[in-house]
């Protein structure tokens, strides 16, 4: 079932075109990634998504038009955003708490969750004493007990490094396979892209449109053998290839060996 | 990655570490001993200098006679110190309010700023020697002309030190606060107010130094009590060492009240403390 749909999105601040007729899709309990060079545009297309600008086109939820933004999307940003002047647990809560719920039913409902995002003992900590990744799975909590239909995630391991950063997509396929969230997934790493996806669409760069769309067949989970990490490999260098064919600025003098190499 | 780097239970992190004990009183007294030499030698020098300079007491009394002097008239001191505490917190309250208020305004309605800020600027170039008197002129000798001073000098840098504050907010808090559902207001006490703290205690320990400025400029222009007058009669009596004396009070305190400050920053922002201990180490 769809429930996000988006027809000929298009969005331009003044002159400059963003978003050039955008059209998607993501079903119930699927995780699509948005796949594109930095400034495509993609942290715009959530912006749209969560009312914080508005575009032409159709942006459909449940096949009804999105006019009520808050309600449907939980939004993670680039960074983790965590408050610095909020404990953990009180930042976790904070979702809950702008939807109204009583500090005391909101801090119950996201209690338990902690261990389960490697956090237990931490409630009462400052964000400063936690690391990058400690920090980032703090946000996803915060993001997932607003318990909305669907998780938008903007880039959110861009700001960790790389073994932290692998170590946390790993964590968040297995966070996602208990819990088969429909999510969209902004990124530039098309290794995230390919462990975490369902389906990838590749964005160009600006002006933004969709220059491929790509299945990920593999099964889950996508680290644990060989076989399957032979296959995401190759798929990936597919779409490196798309991607910088799509991001040339000289067509003329580079494209042709990279041409060459793709057949 | 997974294996949490500091070793904290839940609920221990509220209480005040055991590590902050004789450590941290040892490299606070390593840290002022250097002012404290300064001051010293400055001091001695100055000492020295009054006894066998040839200069009359009535011009420049040695520092030993202004503190003796001090001792000996302290009751007098006190009772003139208290009115300008009176008038310098009165005045801080007010102006910290109508600061608060107004940068808030200016944070919903940005274009105040523009209407009001050249009005603002304009206020900081008066010269406060030409408008207290005028000040007293109009509104008497009470306690009201002392408050509008203190204000008038203190104002500025708070509302300034605000608005920048509730323009500091990290942008991404903001726009996840406002996908959350959240209305302006929302964000301005969620994310717009904290995020303001550091800016607010960065104005306040500057103008809480203004303010006792400010106090002591009203009451030279005119008060029945107060260390500004205390200073101009001592001034007319020929009493510079008296001057001094009431000089060194306000300067106490001033410092008493920028420690303050400081310390109401420690009880308010506990997490800085946490952040510090960090030192940012794993943060990006």
């Amino acid at each position: 079932m769809t429930r996000l749909e988006l027809r000929q999105v298009r969005k331009r601040f003044g002159p400059l075109e963003v978003l050039a007729g955008v059209s998607l899709n993501v079903a119930a309990g699927e995780f699509v990634s948005i796949l594109g060079p930095s400034g495509a545009g993609k942290s715009t297309l959530f912006q749209l998504l969560t009312g914080a600008e508005k575009a032409e086109g159709e942006m459909l939820f449940d096949g009804a038009p999105l006019d009520d933004h808050g309600s449907r999307f939980a939004f993670m940003p680039q960074r983790d955003a965590l408050m610095p002047w909020r404990r953990i647990l009180d930042n976790a809560t904070l979702g809950l708490e702008v939807q109204g719920v009583p500090r005391r039913a909101a801090r119950e409902r996201v209690a338990p969750l902690f261990a389960e995002f490697g956090l237990a003992g931490f409630e009462r900590a400052w964000p400063a004493e936690l690391s990058g990744g400690m920090r980032q799975r703090a946000a996803l909590l915060r993001t997932v007990v607003q318990e909305r239909d669907m998780l938008l995630l903007d880039e959110p391991f861009g700001a960790l490094d790389a073994l932290t950063r692998a170590a946390m997509q790993r964590w968040l396929e297995a966070m996602w396979r208990r819990h088969h969230w429909t999510a969209l997934l902004i990124t530039h790493d098309v290794r995230e892209a390919v462990l975490l996806s369902d389906r990838i669409y590749v964005f160009s760069a600006r002006p933004a449109r969709i220059v491929s769309e790509i299945k990920v067949p593999l099964p889950r989970p996508r680290t644990a053998d060989a076989s399957v990490a032979r296959e995401a490999a190759v798929l990936e260098a597919g779409i490196l290839d798309t991607l910088l064919g799509a991001t040339d600025p000289q067509p003329s003098a580079q494209r042709r060996p990279k041409g060459d190499d793709h057949d | 990655m997974a294996v949490p780097s500091i070793p904290l239970s839940g609920g221990d992190t509220s209480g005040p570490s055991p590590r902050g004990g004789r450590s941290a009183v040892s490299s606070a007294i390593a840290r002022a001993a250097p002012a404290a030499v300064s001051v010293g030698l400055l001091f001695a020098a100055w000492e020295l200098y009054a006894r066998y300079g040839g200069v009359r007491p009535t011009v420049l009394p040695a520092p030993s006679r202004v503190f003796g002097q001090a001792w000996e008239n302290r009751e007098a001191l006190m009772d003139n110190a208290i009115p300008t505490i009176r008038a310098t917190l009165a005045g801080f309250a007010c102006s910290l309010s109508a600061a608060f208020l107004f940068s808030a305004l200016v944070d919903f309605w940005p274009s105040l700023r523009r209407a009001l800020f050249p009005l603002l600027i304009a206020s900081q170039t008066l010269p406060l020697v030409a408008i207290a008197p005028l000040v007293v002129l109009w509104f008497g000798f009470g306690l009201l002309p002392k408050i509008l001073l203190v204000a008038l000098v203190t104002f500025f840098p708070m509302t300034v030190a605000l608005v920048e504050g509730f323009g500091a907010t990290e942008k991404e808090i903001g726009q996840m606060l406002r996908a959350m559902g959240a209305g302006r207001w929302r964000v301005f006490w969620l994310a717009r107010l904290p995020s303001a703290l550091p800016y607010f205690f960065a104005g306040l320990r500057i103008s809480v130094t203004y303010a006792v400025v400010g106090a002591i400029f009203a009451e030279y222009a005119g008060a029945a009590k107060g260390l500004g007058i205390y200073m101009l009669n001592a001034k007319n009596n020929f009493r510079p060492d008296l001057v001094l004396a009431a000089v060194g009070v306000s300067a106490a305190l001033t410092l008493v009240l920028f420690g303050l400050t400081v310390l109401v920053q420690r009880l308010a922002m506990p997490w800085e403390r946490a952040a510090a201990e960090r030192g940012g180490e794993g943060r990006q």
